[in-house]
This record gives structure tokens, sequence and C-alpha cells, in this order.
């Protein structure tokens, strides 16, 4: 396949960035959308130029480091995919592709193609766990939960934290992601006890990192290439409001001033 | 209070604080459509209901203030979320291809401004009379049927009752969910109960201007 990319590049942090055309020819069907990129930047190596910086680690669809508005869809055009689990027989010989970084603001862009998306984890550390005595645990079956709670649970545990829903999102809103978190442990009996208290803060930290709010569009569903449901969102506006409720200062949780 | 703050701060309590008042707001819209569809039965029954209307005193103004709060709250908290979404996603893409939101959902913003500066206009238009050509504080009929003669005008409220539709087929479902109120689903039930919704307040409305520009009303 021979095909045409446009792809953003950015030095550094606080240089300002553009798109920059490459010729990609010569590309197997059979590639991941992350090898072509590692062809083309062998290619660029060859001519003693700038490989395009990319994130990527277990190229297999679970970690979540990898990212890439591709064509103007999170991911690329394949539904529930991530960038490493695209094929280039996605893609018809000739096509031109537009590369992008996830835009927001809570992501600034480290290098090209690559944002720094340690806001997610201070959201996770805001509230995003159990407390749960470690030592020998007790068995498994001491705690009966129902089917349907531990599947729920484990639709939303499926979050990576790649951050296509963010990227997806006009409004550039961590609602996807928070409310997976939120919800996944609030389906739970472990994650009783810091029920309200984990609303309250990660929702504290969402909005302090910069990220927009929720309006309901739907566009974070469609990208998440994990298969969560925006039913999720509603679950987390429904433990906010119930903490908010019960008149449970958001300060003396997180501990801030 | 500080749990007060703290919730009108965040971006989910803000939003329920829109999905209340526009609960509030659809209420209202549905109970002032369907009395004036009024019209149909005729200059009597129309007038007559204006009349007690204007008779519960007190209780009116009360009406009038609840509304006018829900209207103040709902609007700073739109202006004031549109202000941290947009700061949220200060670059644009490029290239980029919307897969789920709507026409409706895309214009929230202005829809509202719109229906906002139409609010002004109407009121003024028939409340107070001060852009009506030949007002009339008890003949209610009249005032409509002179009003809706100007194509102009009944154009106005034609784009203005659109644009609530639109508003109402997005806002009405997206409220049961910000409140947390709806049940898990693909295929949501909210979001048809706010197709029909939205159907029925538009038809109703807009069903008056046609009527007299038909030639059915006069
Ligand atoms: C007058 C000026 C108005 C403005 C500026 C305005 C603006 C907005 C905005 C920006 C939203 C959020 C959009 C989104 O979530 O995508 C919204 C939601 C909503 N609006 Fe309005 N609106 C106005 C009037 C009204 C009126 C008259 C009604 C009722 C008939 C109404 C009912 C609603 C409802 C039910 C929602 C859903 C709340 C939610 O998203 O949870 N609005 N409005
Ligand atoms: S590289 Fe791990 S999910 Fe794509």
């Amino acid at each position: 396949m021979h095909l045409t990319l446009h792809v953003w590049r950015q030095a550094s942090p606080d240089q300002p960035g553009r798109l920059v055309e490459y010729a990609a020819p010569d590309i197997s069907p059979d590639m991941s959308f992350l090898e072509m990129l590692d062809v083309v930047n062998e290619r660029l190596i060859q001519r003693g130029e700038e490989p395009v910086a990319f994130d990527h680690d277990c190229r297999e669809g679970i970690c979540g480091s990898c990212g890439l508005m591709i064509n103007g869809s999170a991911h690329g055009p394949m539904k529930l995919t991530t960038a490493c689990q695209l094929h280039m027989r996605s893609f018809k010989d000739g096509d031109a592709i537009w590369i992008e970084p996830w835009r927001a603001k809570a992501f600034p862009v480290v290098k090209d193609l690559v944002v720094d998306r340690s806001a997610f984890d201070r959201i996770i550390q805001a509230g995003g766990y159990i407390s749960a005595a470690t030592g020998t645990p007790q068995d498994a079956n001491a705690l009966p939960i129902p089917k349907p709670d531990a599947d729920w649970a484990m639709d939303n545990a499926a979050c990576i934290g790649c951050g296509a829903c963010v990227a997806a999102c006009p409004n550039a809103s961590a609602s996807l992601f928070t409310a997976a978190k939120v919800t996944h442990l609030g389906a739970l009996p472990q994650g009783q006890p810091e029920r309200e208290r984990r609303a309250l803060a990660m929702v504290a930290q969402m909005d302090e990192e910069g990220f927009g709010g929720c309006t309901l569009h739907g566009e974070c569903q469609e990208a998440c290439p994990k298969g969560i449901s925006i039913d999720a969102i509603m679950q987390l506006n429904r433990d906010y409001i119930r903490a908010s409720a019960t008149k449970v200062e958001v300060a003396e949780w997180t501990g801030a001033a | 209070m500080r749990w007060l703050r703290a919730f009108w701060d965040s971006t989910v309590g803000k939003k329920a604080v829109m999905a209340v008042t526009g609960i509030l707001l659809v209420g209202f819209v549905v109970a002032h459509m369907l009395g004036n569809l009024q019209m149909f039965i005729g200059a009597d029954a129309m007038n007559r209901y204006a009349a007690f209307l204007k008779s519960t005193g007190e209780l009116l103004w009360v009406a009038r203030a609840g509304l006018l709060g829900a209207a103040v709250l709902h609007i700073t908290a739109a202006y004031q979320l549109t202000q941290m979404n947009r700061a949220a996603r200060t670059d644009a893409y490029a290239k980029r291809v919307p897969a789920a939101s709507t026409l409706a959902s895309r214009t929230m913003r202005w829809g509202g401004v719109l229906l906002l500066a139409f609010l002004v206009f109407h009121i003024g238009h028939f409340t107070t009379g001060t852009f009506h050509p030949a007002f009339s504080h008890t003949m209610v009929y009249g005032n409509v049927i002179l009003g809706f003669r100007s194509p102009v005008v009944s154009a106005f409220y034609l784009a203005a009752m659109a644009a609530l539709g639109l508003h109402l087929y997005h806002g009405a479902w997206a409220g049961f969910r910000t409140l947390g109120l709806a049940k898990r689903s693909s295929a949501p039930r909210e979001r048809r109960i706010a197709q029909g919704l939205a159907l029925i307040v538009w038809a109703g409305f807009s069903s008056i201007p046609v009527a007299v520009w038909l030639g059915i009303l006069n």
C-alpha cells in the first residue's frame, strides 16, 4: 500500500507544533498501525531525520499506552480496538491519514504524538482504591457477589486508562474514565466503605486537572476501545449527588485545606 | 454550607442544577403549551383562562419568581460550564469525525441563547405589550391573532420553537442521566420519552402561528 501521512510534529511542550506530510510507500496491509509507524520511523532515521515519537508498550490492546487520533477518530476507524490492534488493512491504498495527539489541556503534549496522561494517575490517587487489610486473603466464596454485579464491575474494570474518552469528548471531559473506576469499585461490597468519599474526591480531582464536564454527547462511549458505557457516568452522577447530600466536606476527605 | 459551595463548583454539581432547573422549566413549558392550545376552543375560553391566571394575584408572582430563579440558575450554570468546557480543549483537531453527538446535542448552547432572546421578545410581545402593535390587557385572544399577522414575528416564533424542540430532544434525556435517575440500558427509554416530548412541544406551540397564518384562527 502507498499512503500519505499528515503527522503532528512538536519538538517539546513549549514549542509550537505543526502537521507534516510524509509519503509512506510499500506498507503491508498485515502490519499493525504502530508497525507502520515503526517502518516510517526507520526510514526517517536512515535519512538522518528525527523519528516520530509515539507511546506504546504491550501492543496487544491491554496496557493503554498507545493513543492516537487517526483520521479524526480516537484509535482510528475500528470500533473496540486500540491503535496497536488496528491493522493497515482497515485503510485503502492511496489513503491520506491524519495522525494527531490527544487534545486536552489536562493532557499536555510532551513530544509529537506523546501526551502526558499523569492527570489520570492523580484522579486514581484521589480515590480509585479500596482500603483492605492485607495478609492472608479470605476464601473467595466467603463474600457472595451476585453475578450481574460482578459482571457490571468487570465491564467497568476493563478500562485501560488510554484517554480515548477525553480525546473524543468535545469538552475533553474525563467523566467516562472517572466513572468507570467509581462504578467498578462501587458495584462491589469491598468498595462500599469509601463510596461517598471516592465520588467526591475523584470528581474534585477531575475538575482540578482542568478536564471539562459531561454534556451527554456520547462520543466517549463510541471511542472507548473497551466498550465502557455512559451508563457508568450516570452511576458517577448518582454517587456524587448522594454523597453531596450527606454533606460530607470534600476537603475533609481529600485532606486539602 | 461548604458542601453546597463544593457542589456548585464541581462540573457534576453544576450540571445537576441545570437538570433540576431544566425540569422545572419543562414543566412550565408543557403547562403553558396546554394553556395556549385553548386558542382552538375559542376566544372566550382563552380570555377566561388568561383572566383566571391574572386573578391568582400573589400566587402568579410566586410562580414568576420561581421560574425566573430557575432560568437564572440554568443560564448561569450553562455559561460557566461552557467556559470550563472550552478551556479544557483549547487546541482543536485538524480532523475530527463526530461519531455519536447529534445536531441537538451540538446546538444546546447557541440554541439556548436563541431561547433567551426569544424569551425577552415574547414577554415584551404578549405580556407587557411593549413590542405589540395593538395590545389589550384583557383581550388575550385578539393579541395573539394580531400578533401573528406579522410574518416576521411568526417566523421568529417558529424558529424559536424549533430551537426549543431541539433543546428538549437532548436536554430532556440528558437531565435524567445527569441526575442518575434512569436505568442502565444501551437503548435508553428516556431517550424516546425526550424525543416524544420534544415533538409534542414543538408541534403544540407551532400550531398556533401556523393556524393564524392559514386563517383557521381569526
Ligand atoms: C434561556 C436560555 C437557555 C440557555 C442559555 C440554555 C442552555 C443550556 C445548556 C448549555 C444546556 C446543557 C447542554 C448539554 O448538556 O449539552 C442545557 C440543558 C438543558 N436545558 Fe437549557 N437553556 C436555556 C433554556 C431552557 C429552557 C427554556 C428549558 C425548558 C423548556 C431548558 C431545559 C433544559 C434541560 C431539561 C436541560 C438538560 C439538563 C442536563 O443536561 O442535565 N433550557 N441548557
Ligand atoms: S500499546 Fe498497549 S494498548 Fe496499545
